[in-house]
């Protein structure tokens, strides 16, 4: 399944590593966070890049301390109608600061893509082989946003803003 | 009203081609129905026991004359000659195709009415007082803010798959017409000391298997904050609340689990955080928003007009004026209510001939404004006096204008066994036998004001809880009975209704419904004391003694 990233598709390089298997030498790895918090000590001094996939029933807040480690976070959507990972992912961006790559797993599906584009994943790993292929369609399916979010995209409540300041 | 803008008609264009695409890609299998589901039931479609429904919004009840002329029309078009006005300011279309839905929704899209986020687990159509912006009681106009959260909510991309749906209540007024108390969040906006706009905060109230009253969990938030303290308070629920048990999932199970205070406490801390934020609502943006909605160039006119006293002398015209018609902010002007409850009919179901009358009204002496309240009757806000007489013949010929509001057969009820896949009991026809019971309407003039509210499950869409008398369908042993409750209310004062005693087979319900009144006659101190207070000062006991003595 490919991996999409800001709409294009690209190679994953993290090799995604069980909890009792052995990391793989000088490889990228995506682990669980119950083996991350286990072994951060000792992760701390690995010499290639590490990332952590996130439950939605854990409180993000407790990423905080382990930022700084970490090459990706993976949040994860165990069926396309659990938002929680919306919550986690814009607290991610907008509170805690994070700046790396935040990948949406699980049960993706494309008329969520936009939603999670949003909320600050730039990572999507699309559930279906067509859904990937249909990214662009549904990236696009929207060109106004009613509220703001970290994304960048403007508001409407400003846009309007803006367009009764130009008048005058 | 509020005028749509380029952008509000660029996004519905493109939510109505999202799920023209939707529906294509169910067809073609490339969407299960599982998947399919949350996305058509946030467009407002539902599959009912016979047929697809269709939920319409109608926006903190305000209505054109165009709008429901269009809603005249696909009632006539692709339904049965008419549609069914719900208690949370909606439209329901029960017998449309299928293959009709895209169209009927692009003719309703057209005139900027859509079923956006009438259903799924979402933030729901924000509902306020029907008398906005007309009534002399309120301190602003509610459907500004109505407005604002509507722009908010709208796709939210955090908010768009919470634990359960959720419904925001906004009330202006210290006379609560919208039901604040019992809703998932109530917005009661009033004034501080220092004159400044801002909102009381309530959550957690509601009705269904589990009713609650909602906790107060801000005296005062200043307007400006008003969108940043519902961001906080939504992801504090999207992140906790309940998604084990989808009879657990409403706000009110997390607030009443983990108490009020930690709830409260936890929505201030994410607020503190975000507060001065983007979603600060600067008085620019407040301003803007103002400056959309658009109202009634208003003659100056004197209150009583001759044509008003003259009119007054025939006793037919005078009791629908004591009944429909109140004081608007206005002079010379008033607001009116048309019941949707002629005796003998589905509460709250208009005809599509019913609908262009009351549109035509509308642009001949309402400045082209119809609003919709919960309690499924529709409303002409802004009526010069003058034109009452008139109004009213029209209204009569129509069978619009039975005077009856806030009467023991001015029933609300949900549409029960008759259409809904979830209900166990019938509903609205239980309704229309009570509004027999009491088609004499000098008889129900006599008893007052009183609130039968009717729910055919125990998901509780007719507000059962908080009728006056609460009527509760259940099904055993595959037959349908009936709880009743007396006491509940909506108002300022909500509380939810105590039950009466066991449950009474469908025949047996509007003789109890009788001899409850027939109690309340005997043993209210004087004609002044409305039912619910009759109840509050004797509790049940003198109730439950005499009618079920008699059954």
């Amino acid at each position: 399944m490919p991996l999409i990233e800001n709409g294009h598709p690209v190679e994953d390089r993290f090799i995604r590593v069980g909890d009792d298997e052995a990391l793989p030498d000088g490889a990228a790895v995506l682990i669980g966070v119950d083996r991350f918090l286990k072994e951060a000590e000792a992760l701390r001094g690995r010499q290639a890049p590490v990332g952590i996939i996130w439950p939605n029933n854990r409180p993000i807040g407790e990423i905080e301390p382990f930022l700084g480690q970490l090459s990706l976070i993976a949040l994860v959507f165990p069926s396309f109608r659990d938002g929680r990972a919306y919550s986690q992912a814009r607290l991610l961006r907008e509170r805690l600061g994070w700046k790396g790559p935040l990948r949406a797993i699980g049960n993706v599906l494309r008329d969520q893509f936009l939603l999670m584009a949003r909320s600050g994943f730039d990572q999507i790993e699309p559930a279906k082989e067509a859904d990937a292929a249909a990214v662009d369609e549904a990236m696009e399916t929207y060109t106004v946003f009613y509220q703001p979010t970290a994304d960048g995209r403007p508001s409407l409540l400003r846009q309007r803003l803006g367009r009764v300041a130009a008048q005058e | 009203m509020y005028v749509y803008d380029e952008f509000d008609r660029a996004f519905l264009a493109e939510r109505t081609a999202e799920f023209r695409d939707q529906v294509g890609r169910r067809l073609s299998g490339a969407l299960s129905e599982d998947e399919f589901k949350p996305l058509r039931l946030m467009n407002g479609v539902y599959l009912q026991l016979h047929a697809y429904m269709l939920r319409i919004a109608i926006p903190y009840g305000t209505l054109s004359a165009t709008q429901l002329r269009r809603m005249a029309h696909v009632a006539r078009r692709y339904d049965r000659g008419y549609g069914h006005f719900t208690t949370r300011q909606n439209i329901q279309f029960n017998w449309i195709s299928l293959q009709d839905l895209p169209d009927a929704m692009a003719s309703l899209a057209e005139v900027g009415v859509h079923g956006i986020q009438t259903s799924g687990n979402c933030i729901r159509n924000v509902t306020t007082d029907q008398w906005a912006g007309a009534t002399p009681e309120e301190c602003d106009d509610p459907r500004i803010w109505a407005e604002i959260l509507r722009q908010y909510s709208t796709l939210h991309p955090e908010f768009t798959y919470l634990p359960r749906k959720f419904k925001i209540a906004i009330t202006a007024a210290d006379k609560d017409r919208a039901a604040v108390k019992v809703h998932d969040v109530g917005l009661r906006l009033h004034r501080n000391e220092a004159g400044e706009l801002g909102f009381e905060v309530l959550v957690g109230g509601g009705l269904g298997r589990t009713p609650f009253v909602g906790k107060s969990i801000r005296k005062f938030l200043p307007a400006r904050h008003l969108l940043s303290y519902i961001e906080a308070i939504m992801r504090v629920y999207n992140q906790f609340g309940r998604r084990d048990n989808i009879y657990k999932a409403r706000i009110k199970i997390l607030v009443h689990e983990i108490g009020a205070e930690t709830f409260a406490a936890a929505v201030e801390k994410e607020w503190e955080a975000i507060r001065d934020g983007a979603l600060h609502l600067s008085d620019e943006i407040i301003a803007d928003i103002r400056a959309r909605f658009l109202y009634p160039a208003y003659e100056t006119l004197a209150d009583q007009p001759a044509e008003l006293t003259e009119a007054l002398k025939d006793p037919a015209f005078a009791t629908w004026h004591r009944n429909s018609v109140t004081t608007h902010k206005q002079p010379g002007y008033a607001i009116v209510t048309v019941s949707l409850k002629p005796v003998g009919a589905p509460p709250g179901d208009a005809t599509a001939d019913q609908m262009e009358v009351v549109a035509d009204l509308a642009e001949r002496y309402g400045f082209n404004e119809i609003r919709v309240g919960h309690e499924q009757n529709l409303c002409l806000p802004n009526i010069a006096q003058k034109d009452l007489p008139a109004l009213w013949r029209a209204l009569e010929a129509a069978g619009l204008a039975t005077p009856n509001v806030n009467l023991v057969n001015d029933i609300i009820a949900c549409p029960g066994l008759d259409y809904c896949a979830l209900a166990n009991a019938r509903a609205i026809p239980v309704a229309q036998e009570i509004a027999k019971r009491f088609a004499d309407l000098e008889k129900a003039r006599g008893v007052g004001r009183l609130h039968i509210n009717i729910s055919g499950c125990i998901n509780a869409c007719g507000h059962h809880h908080v009728g006056h008398i609460g009527i509760l369908g259940v099904e055993k042993n595959g037959q349908e009975f009936y709880q009743i409750t007396l006491g509940g209310r909506a108002d300022e004062h909500a509380q939810l209704g105590t039950l009466l005693g066991p449950a009474v087979s469908y025949e047996q319900v509007p003789g109890l419904i009788e001899d409850v009144v027939d109690t309340y006659m005997e043993l209210r101190s004087g004609p002044q004391e409305l039912f619910v207070d009759t109840v509050a000062r004797l509790g049940i006991e003198p109730f439950k003694e005499r009618v079920y003595a008699a059954h």
